[in-house]
């Protein structure tokens, strides 16, 4: 049994010299396989007295298992230097930037207007559309401002004719809407309009959202909540809002809506004009063929450029429509 | 308008400040848009007698003056040319500090000592005139502060009105709103019907009642017309933003700035016969009191003499029948001229008048007279003078009509959404100067006065009441409505979402302009016409759109000049065109690329974007809709004839792909190679809502082949053949590789395709798929030509 107990000394030795994972499988069927040279020793027992054997069979065991030990940790081992490696052969500079399309951006008007329609969607408005050439009684006449009105004067209208024209509000399309369905309604209207007049602080085209609300039993509380909320969710503050009492040939009574932006020198409030808006006026009603006795109703109106610039502190109108990718880039 | 603050406190004096004042009108509706002190900022200025003047001994322009303080005379040297012994002008004392902190110090001028300064109107930051010194009335106490005598503890308030508030264009007017506000009473000067002292009146014929519905005429004889308008007066006037003429002028617009009723003066010489108020006969010419000569069109109202317009109603007169220094009698004019009849004419003759703003927005058609006679005594005080009988020519029928109007409560607190309590209610109409005629049993029934032509209708009334109750004193309550549910059509996309595709393909979204330059759009859609503006603001946005290409290329261009080689921009908007009588309106999609691919990095970050890049994200987006588009080779005028695709879905146009031709590229002076996309927004928003299909579990079988193939034979055709005859088990066809090459002789390529097949049911045998795939390729031989590439 000297012999075993030399046999397991060559064997671990071996293993400890085996330096890749074929020389190991090798060692292993050297002295483990069914030919190896410790299995052999099996062969030896049959020699032996019955006393004698079990004890035998338990070395030639150990033996064995003394082995396979030291190959599965050398296994183990070498496995584990090949992973590593591999991994050392495959490291990369992960500080290198990656590849692949760049993202674009929405114009910052359009980045407003879909702030403006989910605040009204999530109220119950739905959005509708109008053409951008109107007709004049669609423009004008329908919102009570007949063709003498002074307040036509104050629209720097772009004609095509003297009855077509580039619609100068989104306010017709509170007609439009109208006379195309029954009350109640909530709805915006988001859009171009123009106005002949251009320079620091006017181009020519720009966008406003009308909003109209007409149901059975709505006030002026009404809509001051309407709009408050409205500008509290846009401007993301709790801020001052003010209605100031004015004129829109469409909405009776009428008014401005200011909201509080800073101070003044003085330390007094500084408030700036966002939108007009007001109770649907009869006169309109009529037009449309609504009852205004039973139906009464809000409209409001309001300038996305002037919110835009508020929101992201854009200082000339003028950058909107240039469409600079320097300026564009900053709002994707 | 503007108005002096002191000119309005004479009529009412609440105690509040300035600033109070102003935010109080403008929350009650007459929004201050600003406002001025009416004079600079000064302090040791008196009033000054000039005493002597003589020649500056070394100085040819200037005087040595010795001017009173009215304790001592000093001597001060003067170079202006209106100096002049007795002249009582503002006089700056050495420690004055006149506006901008301009210290007054003793000096010497060309060796002359000079203590303090003669101030002239620009040099107290009254007015802009620095033509000479400005001269203070003979009665001017001397030694007295000027700021205290002209009173220059004031501001110039500048109200932005509202169309409709045509009765605040007047101190009386603010003054009744202020008086409102502050519940107190206003009171103007005492206004009394004046004798007639001779019995000479104007002949008045009214020809266009409809337009002119009241007209007074007034004689006013042997006036003095070289007597200045008083110092007050002109200051009013100035602090209102009107300059001082000459009396008649002035006096005419006081009374317009205090009441609110334009009038004009005639010299009584120039009229021929008489006044005669009609429609301008085509042809006719005037030339204006601002000196230009206009032709009349004949639905002009004009004031004429039996000979000739002498003045465009409500506008402005003519120059000829103007008041002069010379003027011995005048015709005042004093009338009521219909807005609508009014309304736009200034405009037409490119004018814009104090009187044409108030009569284009409704005067008080009750003011003429309260107006003749209160001029009547301005003007016989500065210019004497011996009045006639006013003459007046009235038309009822075509006066407005007065007006009744009920106001619920009800329907006052539902608008409103607040009950007002009735008194309050009450006070407000009232102050307003709307008469309460009745009580009714659930409101109230007001006279509307005529000084408010705005109000004709319950709402009107329920407004006044609002603004002066104060609509921030008015709850917030929120709509209480059912909502409706609203249909949602999942089929369709919504916008949002193929803006959102493109964002995430790196595409920046631009917004340009839907008028564009006729020249560009000639270049890129020649056939079609675009839709002309009468007015224009410029020739280079003068058409309406009829591709969205116009704009984009207009802004690849502006940021290429900007040192920008990548560009991937698009836009959604309407394009315009006329077909026939109507005008088409349609949404579109379109977009540019030019540049690289993708941003610059350190692999392969510097190929060019080509047409199939742009058709990958185009296919993209189809998917993305959940439709089929064909791609078919076709011709535009803007694109390069090679390299143009007409997109079709369900054989119906849908919009192009290309790459922009070279020549247009070149005569819009782009670079690089643009592609260019613009598709029907409608055409494509609407896919299908998915329909289930069973996974199949057998085995997907792959077969490949390269054929080579007349490159003129379009890759459309040869995946068309082969699923003709490939079996309605084919389940993907691909091209792998597409070559080139001499080897394969001119004009032929190599493709490479695969087949896929696949049955849901069971697995499809060799024989079969052999079968087909041989079918394939049989049918590329025969009906395409093709050769198996071996």
């Amino acid at each position: 049994m000297e012999n075993l107990e030399q046999l397991v000394q060559d064997g671990l030795a071996a293993v400890e010299k085996a330096d890749s994972l074929q020389a190991l499988d090798q060692i292993r069927v050297e002295y483990l396989g069914k030919k190896g040279v410790i299995t052999q020793q099996a062969k030896t027992l049959g020699k032996l007295s019955a006393e004698e054997r079990p004890a035998a069979g338990q070395k030639i065991n150990e033996a064995k298992g003394q082995v396979e030990q030291a190959i599965n940790a050398r296994r183990a081992d070498l496995e584990r230097a090949a992973i590593e490696q591999k991994l050392a052969s495959e490291s990369i500079d992960v500080t290198l930037p990656g590849r692949g399309q760049d993202l674009g951006g929405l114009h910052p008007v359009t980045r407003t207007l879909e702030r403006i329609e989910q605040f009204f969607a999530r109220a119950g408005y739905t959005v509708e559309q109008g053409p951008e050439i109107e007709d004049d009684y669609h423009n004008f006449e329908a919102l009570n401002i007949p063709g003498h009105h002074p307040a036509r004067a104050m629209h720097d209208t772009f004609y095509f004719n003297p009855g077509t024209l580039l619609r100068t509000h989104t306010s017709p399309v509170q007609i439009r809407t109208m006379e195309a369905g029954k009350p109640p309604f909530r709805m915006i209207c988001p859009g171009r309009v123009y106005r002949c007049d251009s320079d620091m602080t006017h181009t020519p085209m720009f966008h406003q959202v009308e909003g109209l609300l007409v149901e059975k039993d709505v006030s002026f509380a009404d809509l001051k909540s309407t709009v408050e909320e409205f500008l509290r969710v846009f401007f993301e503050r709790d801020l001052k809002v003010r209605f100031r009492p004015s004129y829109f040939p469409f909405t009776e009574p009428s008014a401005e809506v200011d909201i509080e932006w800073g101070r003044e020198a003085d330390g007094s409030i500084k408030w700036l004009e966002v939108m007009g808006c007001g109770m649907v006026h009869p006169k309109v009603f009529e037009y449309c063929g609504i009852d205004a006795e039973e139906y009464r109703g809000f409209a409001f109106g309001l300038g996305v450029e002037r919110l835009a610039m508020l929101r992201y502190g854009v200082n000339d109108l003028r950058m909107f429509f240039e469409n600079d990718l320097r300026f564009l880039r900053q709002f994707r | 308008m503007k108005f002096s603050e002191q000119w309005l406190r004479e009529w009412v004096n609440p105690t509040i400040g300035t600033q109070e004042l102003m935010d109080q009108i403008t929350m009650a509706g007459l929004e201050v848009d600003g406002f001025e002190p009416v004079a600079g900022q000064f302090s040791g200025v008196i009033v000054g007698e000039v005493q002597s003047v003589e020649p500056h001994p070394d100085a040819d322009k200037l005087r040595v003056c010795q001017v009173s303080d009215g304790k001592q005379t000093v001597q001060v040297v003067c170079g202006a040319p209106n100096v002049r012994d007795g002249l009582k002008v503002p006089f700056a004392v050495v420690g004055a500090v006149l506006p901008g902190d301009f210290k007054i110090k003793k000096a010497k001028l060309r060796g002359q000592p000079s203590e303090g300064m003669l101030c002239s109107e620009s040099e107290l930051g009254l007015s802009e005139n620095h033509a000479g010194l400005m001269e203070l009335p003979a009665d001017a106490p001397v030694g007295q502060d000027v700021a205290d005598y002209l009173k220059l503890n004031d501001v110039t308030i500048d109200v932005d009105l509202t169309p409709n508030r045509s009765d605040c264009l007047s101190i009386k007017g603010i003054a009744r709103e202020v008086g409102v506000l502050n519940s107190m009473l206003v009171e103007g000067p005492e206004i009394k019907p004046i004798e007639a002292v001779h019995s000479e009146v104007a002949d008045i014929r009214v020809e266009a009642a409809a337009g002119c519905p009241r007209y007074l005429g007034r004689v006013l004889r042997n006036v003095n017309l070289r007597a200045e308008s008083p110092l007050w007066m002109q200051e009013k006037l100035r602090r209102s933003g009107i300059r001082s003429i000459d009396a008649a002028v002035d006096v005419t617009n006081y009374v317009m700035l205090e009441l609110g009723q334009p009038m004009h003066a005639f010299d009584r010489e120039e009229i021929r016969g008489g006044i005669v108020v009609r429609m301008a006969k085509a042809g006719e010419k005037l030339v204006l009191l601002d000196g230009q000569e206009v032709e009349l069109t004949e639905q002009t109202l004009v004031i004429a003499d039996h000979e000739k317009p002498v003045a465009i109603a409500g506008v402005m007169g003519g120059e000829h029948s103007g008041v002069s220094e010379k003027t011995n009698d005048l015709i005042l004019e004093s009338a009521y001229f219909d807005p609508i009849t009014l309304a736009g004419k200034a405009r037409y003759y490119g004018l814009h008048t104090d009187a044409s703003h108030r009569f284009e927005r409704g005067v008080d058609y009750n003011l003429a007279r309260e107006a003749m006679e209160r001029a009547t005594q301005l003007l016989m005080d500065i210019v004497g003078g011996e009045p006639g009988e006013i003459i007046e020519v009235v038309s009822d029928q075509h006066l407005p009509e007065d007006r009744v109007v009920d106001l619920r409560s009800d329907r006052l607190y539902d608008v409103l959404g607040l009950e007002i309590d009735r008194t309050t209610v009450e006070e407000i109409l009232s102050r307003l100067g709307l008469h309460i005629d009745k009580l009714l049993k659930a409101g109230w029934r007001i006279s509307v006065p005529s000084f408010r032509p705005d109000i004709s209708i319950e709402e009107d009334l329920i407004e006044e009441v609002g603004r002066i109750f104060g609509y921030n004193n008015l709850p917030v309550t929120e709509p209480t409505g059912a909502l409706g549910l609203r249909q949602q059509d999942e089929a369709t996309r919504p916008v949002s979402a193929i803006r959102k595709f493109f964002v995430d393909n790196g595409y920046q979204e631009a917004i340009t302009y839907s008028f564009v330059d006729p020249k560009v759009q000639k270049l890129i859609d020649p056939d079609r016409e675009g839709i002309a503006l009468a007015n224009p603001i410029s020739s280079d946005l003068s058409v309406m759109r009829t591709s969205l290409w116009s704009g984009l290329l207009k802004t690849v261009a502006h940021n290429q000049n900007r040192q920008q080689g990548r560009i991937r921009l698009f836009e959604t908007g309407l394009r315009f065109e006329q077909e026939g009588e109507r005008i088409d309106q349609q949404q579109m999609l379109a977009g540019v690329v030019v540049g690289s691919q993708y941003p610059e990095n350190w692999v392969n970050g510097r190929r060019t974007a080509d047409f199939f890049d742009v058709k990958g994200d185009l296919e993209s987006l189809f998917r993305l809709l959940g439709i089929e588009i064909q791609f078919v080779g076709s011709q535009h005028p803007a694109l390069h004839p090679g390299q143009t695709a007409e997109l079709l879905r369900d054989g119906e146009h849908v919009g192009w792909l290309g790459t922009l031709h070279p020549q247009v590229q070149k005569n819009l002076e782009l670079n690089g190679t643009i592609l260019m996309f613009e598709l029907f927004l409608d055409s494509i928003v609407t896919g299908y809502v998915p329909n289930f299909k069973e996974i199949s579990k057998f085995p997907e079988v792959r077969r490949d082949l390269a054929i080579i193939i007349g490159s003129d034979v379009a890759f459309a055709d040869v995946e068309r053949v082969a699923r003709k005859h490939a079996g309605e088990r084919l389940t993907a066809l691909r091209a792998f590789d597409v070559y080139e090459g001499e080897s394969l002789g001119e004009g032929n390529r190599s493709l490479a395709l695969s087949l896929f097949w696949q049955h849901p049911e069971r697995t499809l045998t060799e024989d079969e798929v052999h079968s087909l795939f041989n079918g394939v390729i049989d049918a590329l031989k025969e009906e395409l030509g093709a050769t198996l590439r071996s």
